[in-house]
Formats: structure tokens, sequence, C-alpha cells
């Protein structure tokens, strides 16, 4: 009995701890690669952060390291409080450039008060701090918010950690659209179906998707409302509805559809009224996608004979020819700061992520992977989220624009496909 | 819609029926039967006759075989498919108040809505020579699943083979 007790008690841990990842399942992030400049920063404990249920400064830490643009110098558990000035020279010994200190106070209505503040330790002088009020359990996403200004502060782009990711989880026979935070936490199903679901898109508010669903044994394209769960058929013609993508000012969606023929480039409002014609061939048109000032709409088309990427005036016109090199060019996505087209490119077999510069037209190869689809850049444009394949398994990745910095995404179980970052918050 | 709904409910019922009938050799013979019962007399208002369903289903029948299958990158119809095609449109010549969904699939490699793309081109190709064939343009809806629903996931030349492939199925099958 005595040595029968252990192993009891052993698998009666596993059941439990594979009950919880069944309840809360999330993608676990590794770094594959890391940029080659990483800026030594130094995050301290924060003063008082046991008020909160798990350690705010380890998010930040975490969100920063996972960046692959920071190195995360260390300078003990000792707590560095927001009201006083900490040691630069000891801190500057040990390698940063930067500092962030901090102190957690209690607020009104059971909340607590985060206040922190970034030091440049060679000049010696404040970049900046902030005041969040949050609730405790909050504790994450005040941490992403801290992040986020540290990023800012340092790269001057817009930190993306307190973002969402949209993505489709199969397992077996069974589709969920899933919604995580950017870093994989917080997963939450949208949508379960025993169909296939594809192609989720972000409205630019960050409140709804449009996205694909087969549960009618035929492509139909829903609107969906995260908050409510509310649902609404945005096409849902004659043939095949599909490759929703809204438009930047959140008023129209792109739309495939094949109602007068074959697969053709439309526009709709998100009810479903209005549509309206974009472009005519006699090929395959698909996979629209606006550019940022909302003036472009890049596409699929096979009209020269191999699918390849064109682009046509949002508001109506001829077809220019984007990509020229290869006979397999597809899913173009341009990224919001206007600069870069993401797109998927065979290479010899092979379905790679490469990235095109709008301005000089010069591309590059990002991955050096077998089956890459569905890329989607995050909203600062740095970084590009896409599908993948790792141990026979479909998961995410995400490269940076340069190819240097790589993470992988993986779920406990199951293939996890077309990813869709999501917007900045408001 | 209202009518739509009861005669298909009218018809699943007929179809369960006969799939629960116990016989002892298959169920081809038992599904004959049941084509000339009473119940089937009411799916005959507006909808194919008892006999056209039993030739759908009878394994002996052409027409119980729904499957085109294509070449790698081809959206033509193969020679070998062609009696098969012609078949489904004799049919729908004969029972102009049948409908067919077409589905077209695709094999898995690139872009999943490019395979959509290509899945509808080969619906198309069916539903446009059984329509050249004198099938009504209304009766045939095509679409695509692309590389969502393949039959066959091995990695391996026969297997793409298998998924390119449009399915046709009757009202009452989809």
């Amino acid at each position: 009995m005595r040595t029968r007790h252990p192993i009891l008690r052993f698998i009666a841990a596993v059941a439990l701890s594979m009950g919880t990842l069944g309840a809360q399942a999330q993608l676990t992030i590794e770094i594959t690669g890391a940029g080659s400049n990483r800026y030594p920063v130094a995050i301290a404990n924060f003063e008082n952060e046991g008020a909160l249920p798990r350690s705010v400064t380890e998010v930040v830490r975490g969100d920063l390291e996972r960046s692959g643009l920071f190195n995360l110098i260390e300078v003990g558990s000792a707590p560095m409080g927001e009201a006083a000035l900490p040691d630069f020279i000891g801190i500057k010994a040990r390698g940063a450039d930067a500092v962030s200190t901090g102190t957690v106070a209690p607020a009104d209505a059971g909340r607590q008060e985060v206040r922190f503040r970034l030091y440049d330790t060679q000049k010696q002088v404040s970049l900046g701090g902030m005041a969040l009020r949050t609730s405790p359990n909050q504790y994450r996403a005040t941490g992403h918010r801290i992040a986020d200004f540290i990023y800012e502060k340092i790269t001057g782009l817009p930190g993306v950690f307190s973002t969402r990711i949209a993505y489709v989880l199969k397992n077996g026979s069974r589709y969920e659209l899933q919604i995580a935070d950017a870093d994989g936490q917080n997963a939450q199903t949208a949508l379960v179906s025993r169909e296939p679901i594809i192609s989720p898109n972000w409205s630019p508010d960050g409140t709804r998707l449009a996205y694909v669903s087969f549960e009618a044994k035929k492509p139909v394209i829903y609107v969906h409302t995260l908050a409510t769960g509310l649902r609404q058929v945005a096409a849902n013609f004659r043939g095949s509805n599909s490759a929703p993508a809204w438009s930047p000012d959140g008023n129209r969606l792109a739309v495939v559809l094949t109602k007068d023929g074959q697969s053709q480039l439309y526009s709709l409002n998100a009810d479903g009224s209005g549509v309206r014609r974009l472009a005519s061939s006699t090929g395959i048109d698909t996979e629209p996608a606006w550019s940022a000032d909302g003036a472009w709409i890049y596409f699929t088309s096979d009209r020269g004979g191999s699918p390849q990427i064109y682009r046509i005036p949002s508001s109506g016109g001829d077809a220019q020819r984007v990509t020229y090199e290869g006979s397999y060019n597809v899913t173009p996505r341009p990224s919001s700061d206007g600069k870069n087209l993401a797109y998927i490119t065979r290479n010899n077999g092979r379905f790679q992520v490469a990235v095109m510069d709008l301005a000089s037209k010069q591309t590059a190869i990002l991955t050096d992977s077998n089956r890459d689809e569905s890329p989607s850049f995050a909203p600062n444009g740095r970084m590009i989220l896409y599908a993948s394949e790792y141990g026979g398994r479909g998961v995410l990745a995400a490269v940076s624009v340069d190819g240097r910095v790589k993470q992988r995404l993986s779920g406990q179980a199951g293939d996890v496909r077309e990813p869709a970052w999501g917007p900045l918050p408001k | 819609m209202r009518n739509a709904l009861l005669i298909s409910t009218l018809a699943a019922a007929v179809l369960a029926a006969c799939s629960s009938t116990p016989t002892g050799d298959g169920t081809g013979a038992s599904v004959e039967d049941r084509g000339t019962g009473g119940s089937v007399a009411r799916v005959d208002a507006g909808q194919p006759s008892g006999s056209g369903i039993a030739a759908l289903r009878d394994p002996k029948s052409i027409l119980s075989k729904r499957e085109i299958f294509f070449d790698f990158d081809s959206y033509v119809i193969r020679e070998d498919a062609k009696p098969l095609v012609e078949a489904h449109a004799k049919f729908l010549v004969g029972n102009p108040t049948m409908k067919m969904l077409i589905q077209g699939n695709a094999d898995e490699r690139g872009s999943r809505e490019y395979n959509l793309a290509l899945g509808q081109k080969r619906a198309d190709t069916v539903k446009k020579t059984l329509v050249l064939l004198g099938a009504k343009e209304g009766q045939i809806e095509s679409v695509s699943l692309g590389e969502e629903k393949p039959r066959c996931s091995d990695r391996a030349e026969d297997c793409y083979a298998q998924n390119r492939r449009a399915d046709m199925l009757y009202s009452g099958e989809f």
C-alpha cells in the first residue's frame, strides 16, 4: 500500500492538471531567433508587488524578452519603488541602459494603483511613467500596458503586447475560433463548429470578426460581435462566399463571391447590403486586402496564368501586377504603416513567408519552413504572424520583418491555423 | 419554404424507415420496395419520384456514383468521367424539380482561399457541362469546400488525386 499511494497521488495530479489545461487552453510561445542588437534593460521588482495575485513585473519581463529586441539585465530581487531615484551607477555597471521602477498601492473600490517610471541610466533622466488603476486579477493586462510603454519609449514604435490574436484550433473534427492575448494566454472560444472555419479578419475597432464558416455545407461569410456572441450573415449568395477583409474605416468588407460565375471581388456593408463589384477578370480573383490608407486593394489572381499578387484602386480602375518572381505568390497582406507587403511564395516546392518593401519593390523570404500560410502583420508593422507546421502539427509562428526575431506558438493539442493579429486597443 | 421543410422531413423519414428495415442481403432491394410505398406519394408532390431516389441510391445504377476526379492543376472533365456526367444530366432533365449541390475540392498544397477558388473552378466545370447537356441552370448550385474536407490526408500524390474532386449531391442529401 505504501508504494501505491504516491502513484495514485501522481495520477490524480496529472488528471487535475489535464483538466485545467482543457478548460483553459492556451498557446505557449517559444523564441527560436532573436534580434542582433538587443537593448539592455532592467525591470526591477515593484514595491509592494505582493498585493497583486501574481508578479506584474514578470509579465513585463516576459513580454520584452519574447519580443526578441531586449536583453533583460538582472538587478536582484530587492524592489525599487517609484518615488525614489534608482542607483544609476550600479545599474549601469551591470550593463543596463534603462531601468524601470514601480510601486503598487491600494486605491479605491478594492483596486490597486500601479505607478511606474522608466529611466535612462546613462543620462540619468526619467523617460516618463504612468499610473494605472487595476483590479487585482487584471495584473496581466497591466503588465502588458507597462511593457507597451517601455517598448514604445525605446524603439519608437507602439508596443503590441496588449493586442489580441484570433486563430482556428482544429481538434479531430471539432473546429474552434479562438481569441487569445498576443502572448497566447487567456484563450477564449468565440465559436465551436463541426465544420471548418477559415479566414478570420478583425474589424479595425477590434470588436468584430468576419470569417468563413462551412456549417451550411458551403462557404458563408459571417460577422461576429465578440462581446455579445451575436452573429450575422454578411454574404450567403448562390455559390461560394469567402475571403472577407474589412476596409480600414470599418465601413465595408471586400469579399469573394461566385454568384456571377467564378471567384471574383466585391465589396459590401457588414450587414450584407450594398453589394458592389470591385473587379472583373476571366480567371480567379481572391484574397483581397486593403492598404492601410484604404486607397488600394491587394489580391491574388491567376489572370496571367499563375497565381500572382495584383492591386486595384479601391475606387475602381485597372489592376497592376505586384509580384513577378516565381510561379506562385499568394495571400497579400499590407502592413499598417504602408511600408511592406507580406505574402506566401512557393520556393522550390516549399511555401514560405516573403516580404516586399513597397517603395523599393525589394523582396526577401523570411522563413525556412515548408508549409507556411496566412501571414498577418502585427499592428505596429514589425512582426508577421503566420500558420506553419512543426512536429507534424499545425502551429502559429511569428517572424520580424527583418527576419531575425522568430517565435513559435503551439497549443496543447490539435492544429492551430488561420491566425489574424488584432488591432491596437483603443 | 415551409413545404420544402415538410417534404425534406418526410423524405428523411422515408429514408430512415428504409435503412432501419432489416433485410438479409443489404439495403438495395428494400429501398426499391419502399419506393412504391404509400408515404412516398406525398414526397411526390413537387419532389422527385420514389424510383428516382432509389436509382440514386442503388449501387448498380451509375447515378449512385457522384464523384468526378480531376488531374493535377486541371479543371476539365476527363474522358472517363463523361458517361457519369451525362447520366446525371439526363436524370436532372427527367426530374426538373430535383436540385443538385456540387461541392468542388482541392488538394491541400498552398493557400486555403486560393484552393477554395480552385475547388470552385472544378464545381463550375461540372455545372456548366450538366447545363450544356440540358439541365436547368437553376437546378444546380456549385460551391467549393477547397482543401477543408479532404477525403484522404496522407501527403502523397495518390492521396492528393482523391482530393481533386467534385461531388454531386441531390436534394435531401445536403
